[in-house]
């Protein structure tokens, strides 16, 4: 799959064999660990250096702020109206394209990883071209005082577009590898379609599916540039991610972290759901193997 | 594995039917709006749009910087998936889960700590601040990291550093080590064993990491929102550019830009197709 770089991190033990000399390991650990504290660590560690170096009281004051919370809750059904339409047409798509053959499916493959390679920016000027008010639809919308972008739908239609590949590209290996022999044998043993996929499918998967979701989840509670270009800086009107620039460019640098550390705590918490889902697969896969050999 | 068999299961038409409509609505529809639009500019608007002198500059800026935090991905990122596969060290699965940092956090969140950490008063900045040992070697101004040219390359080599390490990592883990042992038996050192037998088994995998390290920093805006100045000609990025004209008003404008990045964005795509062919030949 075009532009696919798989998300799952390994749990593989180092395998022994020809090693360097242990100052020479040392040494490359020490860089690797320079390297990820440069870009990676110093930058988490002074999110809640930031947030919280005035003490607890400015950090409690920046989050119970109404525009904060009305930032939350909009950040919050952004991802509720979006992740699962994401994950019913991630589902569909992996079934018709592992468990049938079509012409055309390469490209069908190709076209649902395209919103990983195009910028975030350049979705938000797609979606002003059609419903923007010089867009294709702008005169007719403006008639019927429907609003799209710069309004909740195009925010919607923004985060929905770049988050399409997420479930779609955990399933489709998946569900690949499977194959459809045990689907076929419960249609032949008088199962019904929807029975086989929710009883036979489904459990196969699930955790896949979740994996999906949970990285769909963050990006959809996360996604800056497409949100950027299709809303107007309203506090109270944007998601979280909006709301930390709109105080950043205030210099209101306490609560911009304070509400930072919200969305940090959100991508630990992916994290720590994706490690979880990581182990209980290796643990499926092994447990699959053995039986396998029994 | 089973032949050619006639279609058993249900649901062909529901769900081909569904994941057509679906990506047709949101994404077909958007696509070729943006490149019918295009086309309306008539060619020589376009050109002008595209390549005026601000454009250039804007361009310019994006792909070096985007070139070289692949690069700096490519060195740290190779070292990081060595010590992740082979050694143990307490802390290793922490360092393993850390590296998905960028793929968790919400990018505006990684721009403004960031901009925090390298900025004259942060963390790493006041070490190259004015008047500091360091800074001073740059000169009476010290040396901008924040909100400079360096600021740039700094958070694309955030926003892009899982690539490398998770396509290289894979490649690592299957390497067979009786190589190596052969390598030594035959009496070669560490380091010339990892320039001659490991180091040309890796390269297409680095290549393929690279690319997607490139591509995704290439359409960056969040972090880079946060930490740069924005300054025409000298830190203002293609999307940022594309911003500007739509602030502006020019929709024209930022539409010839946005078909210009997406036509990149697809050449990228094209060449990552290659290279993954590539990357699968030396796996299997």
């Amino acid at each position: 799959m075009a532009g696919h770089v798989s998300h799952h991190s390994s749990s593989h033990a180092p395998a022994s064999g020809p090693t360097e000399s242990l100052a020479i390991r040392c040494l490359l650990i020490g860089l690797a660990l320079v390297f990820v504290g440069l870009f990676l660590l110093l930058p988490l560690a002074s999110v809640f250096g930031e947030a919280f170096g005035r003490g607890l009281k400015p950090y409690l004051d920046a989050l119970r702020d109404p525009r904060t919370l009305a930032s939350l809750r909009l950040t919050v059904l952004l991802a509720v109206i979006v992740v699962p339409l994401n994950t019913v047409f991630g589902v569909a798509a992996a079934w018709a394209i592992t468990r049938f053959r079509f012409p055309g499916k390469p490209l069908l493959v190709t076209l649902i990883d395209l919103p990983f390679a195009i910028s975030p920016v350049v979705v938000g000027v797609m979606l002003l071209v059609l419903f923007g008010a010089q867009g294709y639809f702008g005169p007719w919308l403006r008639e019927h005082d429907f609003r799209i972008v710069f309004a909740l739908p195009g925010m919607v239609l923004a985060t929905l577009f770049v988050t399409i590949p997420f479930v779609a590209r955990e399933l489709i290996p998946l569900m690949q590898s499977r194959g459809p022999d045990l689907e076929e044998a419960a249609l032949t043993l008088g199962a019904s379609g929807w029975q086989t996929f929710w009883h036979v499918t489904l459990p196969g998967v699930r955790w896949a599916v979740l994996y999906g979701v949970i990285l769909a989840n963050a990006r959809a509670m996360g996604e800056f540039g497409a949100v950027y270009v299709v809303s107007k800086p309203v506090p109270g009107e944007i998601p979280l991610a909006l709301w930390v620039d709109t105080l950043n460019s205030e210099h209101q640098g306490t609560a911009a972290f304070a509400v930072a550390s919200l969305l940090t705590f959100l991508a630990i918490a992916t994290l720590v759901v994706k490690a979880w889902l990581e182990s209980r697969q290796h643990r499926e896969m092994a447990r699959g193997q053995s039986s396998h050999t029994e | 594995m089973s032949s050619p068999r006639p279609r058993v299961l249900p649901g062909f038409r529901l769900t081909l039917g569904f994941t057509v409509f679906y990506l047709s609505l949101l994404l077909l529809i958007p696509l070729g709006a943006l490149l019918l639009r295009s086309t309306q500019l008539g060619w020589a608007e376009f050109w002008h749009h595209v390549s005026s002198p601000r454009a250039l500059a804007a361009y310019r800026l994006t792909f070096t910087a985007s070139a070289i935090a692949g690069l700096i991905n490519v060195v740290g990122g190779t070292l990081l998936a060595w010590v992740l596969t082979r050694y143990r060290f307490p802390g290793r699965r922490f360092l393993d889960a850390l590296i998905d940092v960028p793929f968790a956090l919400p990018t505006a969140v990684g721009g403004l700590a960031l901009a925090s950490v390298y900025s004259p008063t942060g963390w790493m900045g006041r070490w190259f601040a004015p008047g500091s040992p360091l800074g001073d070697l740059f000169g009476p101004d010290g040396l901008k990291l924040a909100y400079s040219r360096i600021g740039v390359v700094i958070a694309l080599t955030f926003v892009s550093l899982p690539f490398v390490v998770r396509t290289v990592q894979p490649v690592l883990e299957s390497l067979d080590r009786s190589i190596e042992e052969a390598a030594a038996c035959l009496g070669a050192g560490r380091g010339r064993t990892f320039l001659t037998v490991i180091l040309p088994a890796l390269i297409p995998s680095i290549l393929t990491g690279f690319t997607l390290a490139f591509a995704r920093a290439v359409g960056e805006f969040g972090s880079i929102q946060f930490i740069s100045s924005n300054v025409p000609f000298k830190t203002q990025i293609a999307p940022q550019l594309i911003i500007e004209k739509l602030d502006a008003y020019e929709l024209e404008g930022a539409v010839a830009i946005a078909v210009f990045l997406l036509g990149v964005s697809f050449m990228i795509l094209a060449a990552i197709n290659l290279l993954e062919g590539w990357t699968r030949r030396f796996q299997s």
